[in-house]
Parts: structure tokens; sequence; C-alpha cells
């Protein structure tokens, strides 16, 4: 606060003498620039010495130089903002502001920062922060103070403690002040308080905190600190299975958006469809290729891009899969073993199709931000993106339900499934109740490509990583049961989630194979066998 | 009957395209053919489509300047399709049927075991353009990758340095197979040297085209929480990058907590990914696109004009091509003929200049010499070097590191009577172990 007194007195000084102000501004400019030249060490002198001038228009600054939007302009070595426009760099003076147009990418050149500068730098805003009174730059200044928990903070963080008045700030702050207090030289009494208020935070941060301070603590210290920790582990084994819960439904939901449109092209109509994974990698694209077009046309849109996504990933897919039916599939009705050598040839040259249209490289699908980031349910992270796509696939599997159980599709498609002969016989078209079932499968095999546009790859194997595990959950489940794959779907996630910490991803995999196989031989129909018979007996 | 001619009609369209031999260029006149073998299908095409785009462009160019021994060169194109006994079948294939001169491809390590016995066989020479986990030299391949000292070994002394943040705790993270296990051995050998106790280590396989990171970036979320400086070393394959790094974005791990090093993440795989919340996180490679050198500068700029594309990226597995590619015109020249023992004893301590400065000299056990450089990700899907060997590191076949390995040395100075696994020690060349 001294440092901010003085300069807002030498700042009135220098105001009234103006000659002095212009030395001063050529000062601050000459501090700015001098980021620029030298190595990473001559980098941290210079953000040094821009952090004692206390001036405030310091931390965008540095915050600049952390995200890499600081620049060094070639002709005259100034140190700028630049921003990308088009193909060259908007630049803007850091020390008065004014718009200095544009440059090439070949005129200037980045100032180089690193981790080790991004953590000094954020100290250093930190520290420059705390007292603002905007509470997002509060929380995470008291976030970058506990980060670092610099012992010449504790002066600051009293003061900004004395006037917090917002809980989640505060707490940051009170934590960040009892690691400081267990760092320095204290009274034992005050670092006994300040374990209690680590030890009561009760998360994984909290945990590490007591973890570093166990071997450096007074001998008195140590029991308190310990049982501290026996507390926050006792709490977290708890929150350990709460996690794997969720992480399991999860990856429920991104099977069961994979393997319920398998449910209908496999379990309703007993096509064996290995190209089934490729309608996923279609939708993906199909995802990819609106990204691109909204890009062009409405870039305004790109925030709302799933919303057309959803849709035409649905009828692209949907028209395909009516083509392969009508194409190749209904002139193997009952012959598996050709449809499977046909489906798995047709997925081989869908992928190498869309290699050759798209190249073989990755595409990337950008997240809408509401989907992007994490979320605390107390001690677990979850993603948002993760938590939409459980709510998209109960959606999924929810109208899939309507349409067969609701509409006159629907009941069509179960006649013709259940007695294909009698369903024809009052009139049902089943060549084209065919078409649509195996479009329907496909479209929602689209569906899911939405979906894992936004978690995994957009590549022409895309499909080939679900196909296995769909039928795994399909066959399952029972085949031709939508309700079989909803619980197929979930035990084979939540059990892959639950064995994963424990027996490693690879043997994770084995044994929950190992127990299908085991499964399957005592109950061959699945979990939820149907009573009917499928297309071809 | 219908069915039938569908399925021969599938069967015809997969056959073409996985491709036979494909001639690019038919000259009238005498050419030396150049065989590629690179997957240009299957799960592979992702990595090596741009390597064999590379090899038709170093020919393109090469060729501008006049050919080699005054005649054309003329690449010979084939698709293996990701599938290793292919690889060898179609080998068979360059060398026997296409009479090439050299054979320049492979990707992963599996595929360059499956081409070894070909290449001793009918003696050709292969150039691997590809980092690989060591613990082989051979009298018929060039390597003109890394081995592990010079991209494994550098990047954990930076991790441990004070520059990159002093690291006491180690996550090595990686996919199941030759490659990460080999390196990870090496690894875990090497922090223990260093004085990292068993407990601060921590080796986590996942298998291939992995998609569900949740739990494995918790689980280095919760192993990061300990109390030490942690580090995640990665070495997953291709695909289950992506995924990966989404989480870690996701989840929120940064780099200035828990830095993250790759040994496969290049610019090729950050293309694909909105690199915004990877700032930060490591690789270590001997070729950034990002490093200003005029020759890197002339590389790019003749690379986007071949492919007719400004935003296609260079990467390491590229430079080494290049790298490959030059000594062997290099070895021709100076041998005057493209007979493989000729060529292989002529191409023994030749060298071309780096793109990154420096120079790589083939070393008596068919490995190069090498900067290592180790650059942090930008928000550009460009890597900023942030650390470089003073110097050209040299290969090193057979780890020092392994306790197996120690005094054991490769030497084909003369190719007919040189070793691939010389044991200093007893004085005998031994063959090399099953791995």
């Amino acid at each position: 606060m001294a440092t901010r007194i003085l300069s807002l007195i030498a700042l009135l000084l220098a105001m009234i003498f103006a000659p002095v102000t212009a030395m001063a501004q050529d000062d601050f400019a000459a501090q700015v620039n001098a980021l620029g030249p030298g190595s990473f060490a001559d980098r941290e002198k210079a953000i040094n010495a821009l952090v004692a001038t206390g001036d405030e228009r310091v931390p965008p600054i540095l915050q600049a130089l952390s995200d890499g939007d600081l620049y060094i302009r070639k002709v005259d070595a100034k140190v700028l903002f630049g921003t990308k426009a088009g193909g060259a760099f908007a630049l803007k003076d850091p020390v008065d502001g004014a718009d200095l147009g544009t440059a090439p990418s070949a005129d200037i050149e980045k100032v180089k920062s690193n981790n080790g500068l991004r953590g000094k730098i954020r100290t250093a805003i930190g520290k420059m922060t705390l007292l603002s009174t905007d509470g997002a730059a509060r929380l995470s200044a008291a976030q970058n103070v506990l980060k670092n928990a610099d012992p010449a903070m504790l002066e600051l963080l009293d003061q900004a403690l004395t006037t917090e008045a917002d809980p989640k700030i505060k707490s940051t702050m009170e934590l960040a002040r009892a690691v400081i207090v267990l760092k320095t030289e204290g009274t034992l009494e005050a670092k006994r308080a300040a374990v209690e208020t680590v030890a009561s935070h009760g998360d994984r941060a909290a945990r590490t905190v007591l973890a570093n301070n166990l071997d450096s603590a007074p001998e008195e210290l140590k029991p308190v600190i310990q049982s501290g920790i026996n507390q926050i582990d006792g709490t977290l084994v708890v929150w350990d299975v709460g996690q794997n819960l969720l992480y399991g439904i999860s990856l429920s939901s991104v099977l069961l958006l994979a393997a319920i449109g398998l449910a209908i092209t496999f379990g309703v109509m007993g096509v064996i469809n290995m190209a089934h994974g490729e309608m996923v990698m279609l939708g993906a694209y199909t995802t990819y290729a609106v990204q691109l077009l909204l890009q062009a046309v409405a870039p305004g849109l790109m925030e709302y891009s799933l919303a057309f996504a959803v849709p035409a990933a649905f009828l692209f897919t949907a028209l395909v899969g009516v083509a392969i039916e009508r194409g190749i599939i209904r002139w193997l009705y009952g012959r598996p073993l050709e449809t499977l050598l046909a489906t798995w040839g047709l997925s081989l040259v869908l992928q190498q199709a869309v290699r050759t249209v798209f190249g073989p490289t990755n595409k990337p699908v950008s997240p809408p931000t509401w989907m992007s980031g994490t979320f605390d349910l107390w001690n677990i992270s979850f993603t948002w993106n993760r938590l939409w796509i459980i709510v998209f696939a109960i959606a999924v599997f929810a109208i899939l339900q309507i349409i067969l159980n609701r509409t006159p599709l629907g009941l069509q498609m179960r006649a013709v499934t259940q007695n294909r002969r009698m369903a024809s016989a009052m009139g049902i078209r089943t060549p084209f109740v065919d078409a649509m079932t195996f479009g329907l499968g496909s479209g929602i095999a689209g569906l899911a490509g939405v979906a894992l546009s936004q978690i995994d790859n957009v590549s022409p194997n895309l499909g080939q990583n679900y196909i296995i595990d769909s039928f795994m959950v399909v066959v399952f489940g029972g085949v031709g049961n939508l309700w079989g794959t909803l619980v197929g779907a979930l035990s084979l996630g939540v059990a892959n989630k639950f064995l994963e910490p424990y027996a490693g991803a690879v043997l994770a995999k084995i044994v929950i194979l190992v127990l299908i196989i085991l499964f399957i031989q005592r109950r061959p129909r699945g979990l939820f066998a149907l009573k009917g018979r499928s297309v071809e007996s | 009957m219908t069915a039938n001619r569908v399925l021969a009609g599938i069967g015809l369209g997969v056959a073409m395209t996985v491709g036979g031999l494909a001639p690019v260029t038919a000259f009238a006149q005498e050419t030396i053919k150049v065989g590629v073998l690179h997957s240009l299908s299957g799960t592979m095409a992702i990595s090596e489509t741009t390597l064999k785009d590379t090899m038709l462009f170093l020919i393109d160019e090469q060729n501008k300047k006049g050919g080699l021994l005054g005649k054309q060169l003329e690449a010979v194109v084939v698709d293996p399709a990701s599938d290793w006994p292919l690889f060898a079948e179609k080998a068979r294939e360059l060398i026997a049927v296409g009479k090439v001169a050299a054979v320049f491809g492979c990707w992963t390590s599996s595929s360059r075991k499956s081409v070894l016995p070909v290449f001793k066989e009918l003696n050709s020479i292969l150039f691997y353009p590809v980092q690989y986990e060591g613990e082989e030299s051979e009298k018929n391949v060039i390597y003109t990758g890394a081995a592990p000292n010079q991209q494994a070994i550098p990047a954990v002394d930076y991790l441990m340095s004070e520059d990159g943040g002093s690291v006491k705790r180690w996550v090595l993270e990686a996919t199941d197979y030759v490659y990460p296990r080999t390196t990870n051995k090496i690894l875990e050998q090497y922090l223990k040297d260093k004085g990292v106790a068993a407990e601060d280590i921590k080796v986590n396989y996942t298998p291939f085209g992995f998609s569900d990171w949740q739990t494995e970036v918790a689980a280095i979320k919760e192993f990061g929480s300990a109390g030490k400086k942690t580090a995640v070393v990665s070495t997953i394959n291709g695909d289950a990058n992506v995924p990966f790094y989404k989480e870690l974005g996701n989840q929120g791990v940064s780099a200035e907590d828990i830095p993250v090093v790759a040994f496969s993440v290049g610019e090729e795989e950050l293309a694909g990914m909105d690199t915004s919340a990877l700032v930060g996180h490591l690789a270590a490679w001997n070729y950034f696109q990002s490093v200003d050198t005029p020759a890197n500068a002339e590389f790019i700029k003749a690379w986007h004009t071949y492919i007719k594309s400004d935003t296609r990226t260079t990467n390491d597995p590229m430079e080494a091509a290049y790298l490959g590619f030059n000594l062997w015109v290099q070895a021709v020249e100076k041998a005057g003929t493209t007979d493989t023992d000729a060529v292989l004893k002529a191409i023994v301590g030749l060298s071309v200049p780096n793109l990154t400065g420096g120079t790589a000299t083939v070393l008596p056990n068919h490995h190069l010499t090498k900067p290592v450089l180790i650059g942090e990700i930008q928000a550009d899907g460009q890597f900023e070097t942030v650390w470089k060997t003073d110097g050209d590191v040299p290969g090193d076949a057979w780890s020092d590191v392994l306790p197996e390995d120690k005094g054991i040395e490769a030497d084909w100075t003369d190719p007919l009577t040189g070793c691939g696994h010389f044991d200093t020690a007893t004085k005998t060349c031994g063959a090399a172990p099953a791995p």
C-alpha cells in the first residue's frame, strides 16, 4: 500500500511539474520496452521493475505477456499489445493506450514467456489486484496468492480480509493467509489455528498444503497436522466413490449414445452393421462441416452451431443409412455373414472416402463456451461438456422411446420386427419400414457423432473406437430391447470406472470383456431377453 | 447373385482405395527408383500421409536440381494400410519387384520390426524417420529420428532443472505398446539413478485410441497434490492425445502446476485442437516449425509452395525425412552408385546441416547427431523453444541407462564386417536380445 500511496504522490507531483510527467512517461515506457530483449532471466528482472512501480497499467501488460499477446516491433524495439486481426496484427501502445494501426507478422516478434515466468506473473498480478473493486479479479488474485503463498503478502492479505464481504473470496483469502502463516516463523498458537483453518477446507488443495508442511513443522504441531491430513483423507475416500460413480455415468452416456443406434439396426432389425461406427464418424464430420459453413456465412452464430449440427447430422446420416439399406442391406436379409462382410467393407470405403475428402488429420471442432470448463461438485470436478452429453443422451433415449411407442412409424416398426408376414398382410409396406428403421438407427448414430466431436478426435478412425463397445453394450443389454441397452451401458460404464483406478485402463477393459463373456455363457440373450423374433426367423 | 455382385463391387472399391503398386511418375529414360513405404489408409494414415507428401516433395526438389548421378529420381509409393504384416509384404514388393534403390518409410516400431527381415534378406536400405525407443542398430537401417537419449532423457533433465521447475514427482502416462514400454523402462531407471524414490514415480498404461480420460486425469491431479512439484511424461500415441489434452484443459490442469511433456505430440497433432487451454505444456523434439533459422524458413516456404497451402505445418519426422533423404543423396554421389553396400559404406560420417542449426552426422551406429529442443505449446498451435542442448547430441542405440546395455556398442563403419550389438567387455558381437 505504501508504494501505491507513494506512486500516487509521485503522480500528483508529476502533474504539477509537466516536464517531469513526460520524463515519468518515458521512464515507464522504457521499463515496458525492457520486457523485450534478452533471456528469460532478463525478462524476470524487467517484470520485477515494472511491479515495483505499482502503476495500474502494469497488470494488463503482464497479463498480455502471460497470454502471449505482447509483441516487439522490430523497427524501434517497442513492446506493444498485439491482437490478431486477419492476416496481420492490430497494435496498441501499452503506455498510453494509443492505437498504432496494424503490422504484418513479419514486422513484429512475440515476447516469449515460459512456465516459470507465468508463475511469477501470476504472483505479481495477485499482489496488484488483491484490493481491486472487481470481485472476479479479487478472487483470481486470492487464488494466485494461495498458489504461491508469498510471505510478503501477509500484510496485504490482512488488509484485504478486513474489507472483504464475499464469503467465497474471503474463505480463499483465509486459506491463503493460513498457508502463509504455516510457512513463516510464527507463534505456535497462530500456526495451530492456521492448521485448523486449512483442515476445515477439507479438499485436495488443503491436503497438499498440510502434507507440504508436515516435515518442516515443529514437533508439537506434527500430530495436529497429521490428524488434519487423516481427517481430509477420510472424507476424500467417500468423494472418490462419488467421483467414480459420476465418471462412470458419464462414460455410460457416451456408450449409450454410441450403442443406441445400433440397438435399432442390430437389436431391432437384426442387421449386423459393422459400418455403424462410420455413421457416428459421419455425424462428427457433419458437425465440423456445419461449423465451417457457419464461420463463413454467419460467424455470430458459431456459439449456437450445435443447434444446427444436431438436425443436420441426423438428417445426413439418416439419408446415408437409407441409401445403404436400399442399396446393399436389403439384398442380404437373412444372411448374417454376408451382411457382416458387406457392411465391414462399406466401413472401410466410408473411412477412406472421408480421408480423401477431408484429409487424414484430425479436424478441430471448437466447443461453445457454455460447454467448456469445469464446475466443482463439492470435491469432484466435472466438466460441462460431459454433463451436457449426459443430458443429451437421456434426451435422445427418451425421444426414441416416444417414437417407438407412441408414433405410427414406431408401431409399424414393432409390428414388422415381431411378425413380418403378418404385418405385410395387414398392409404395412415392410420394405419402406425397413428403410425407415435403418435410417432412424443411422440418424441416431449421427447424433452420437455430434456429441463425440466434443470430447474425441474428429478423424476418419473415430467410429472404429466405438464399434466394439457398442456391440458389447447391445449384446450385454439384450438384443432388441432399448431399456436393456440403457442398463447395459450404465453397468459397463460404471463397472469400468470403478475398476480403472485399481486395475488400470488396460486391465479394466480386459476384466470387463471376460465378465461379459462369462455372462453371455449363462444368459445368451443378454440382460433383458426379448420374447419375440427377429427379422429372419 | 446380386448380393455377390455388390460384395464384389465393395471388394473392388476396397482394393482400389487400399491401393497397389502405383508409380507416381513415369519417365521414358532410365530413372533411380525410391521406395516410399508409409500408410495412406488405416489408423496411422493421420501421421504417415504427410511423410509420403514430404518424400514426394523432396524427390521433386532433387529432380529440379538435376536429379542424381545424371538420372531423374522416381518415387514408388505403396500403401501398407497401417497393417504390420502388410508392411513386410509391401517392402518386399518395393525391393524385389519395384527395384528401388532405397526405401523411406515406417512410423511405428511394430512396422519397422516387421520389415527388418525383408531388408536383411534382400539387402536394401531403410531410412526410418521417427523418434523411437532405441535398443536396435541394424546394418540395413539408418535411424534419422531421435533415440531416447536425444529426446526423453534431455526432457527429464530439463524438468529436473531449476528452469524446468525442479520436478520431484513423475507420472509416466503411456499407451500400451513397445515404444512407451521401452522408453518408460529407460526413464524409470534413469529417474531412480537420479535419486527419485519409487513412490514418486507413477506409471500408467492405457489402450490404443483411449478416449475416456476422466479417471486418469483425476488420478494425475491427485498424484500431484502430494506436495512435491509434479510433471507428466507422456508417451501417449496418436489419436488418444486429443481427448487427453481436452480433458486436461477441461479439468483445469495448468502447465504452471503440472506440466505435461510429450514425445509424440507435434505441430500436426495440435492442428486438430483448440490449444488455448494447453499453453505451456511441453514437447521434446529435435525440430520445431517455429525455430527461426534461414534454412528452416526456406524449407517451410518450399513446402508450402509444393503442397499449395500456407497452413500446412511442418514437424520433426518431416525434418528427419529431409535429413535422411539428403544424406542418402550425398552417399550415392560419394559412392557413385546406388549399390547397397557401397552406399552404406559411404554414408557413415557424412553430414548435412540440420534445419534448426548444427549438423546431422551419420554415426557408426547408424543414428544421427541432433540438437534437442524443449518447446512450450503456444495459443496458435506452435511451439516456443524454451530450452536447447548445447550443441548436438549423438544418438545412442543401446541406452547406457539400462544395466543390461552397459558397454554395448554398434559399429557399421564397414557394413560387411560391422556389428550392431558389440559387447565391449567380452569383445564379442552377440545377437541382440529379444525385446
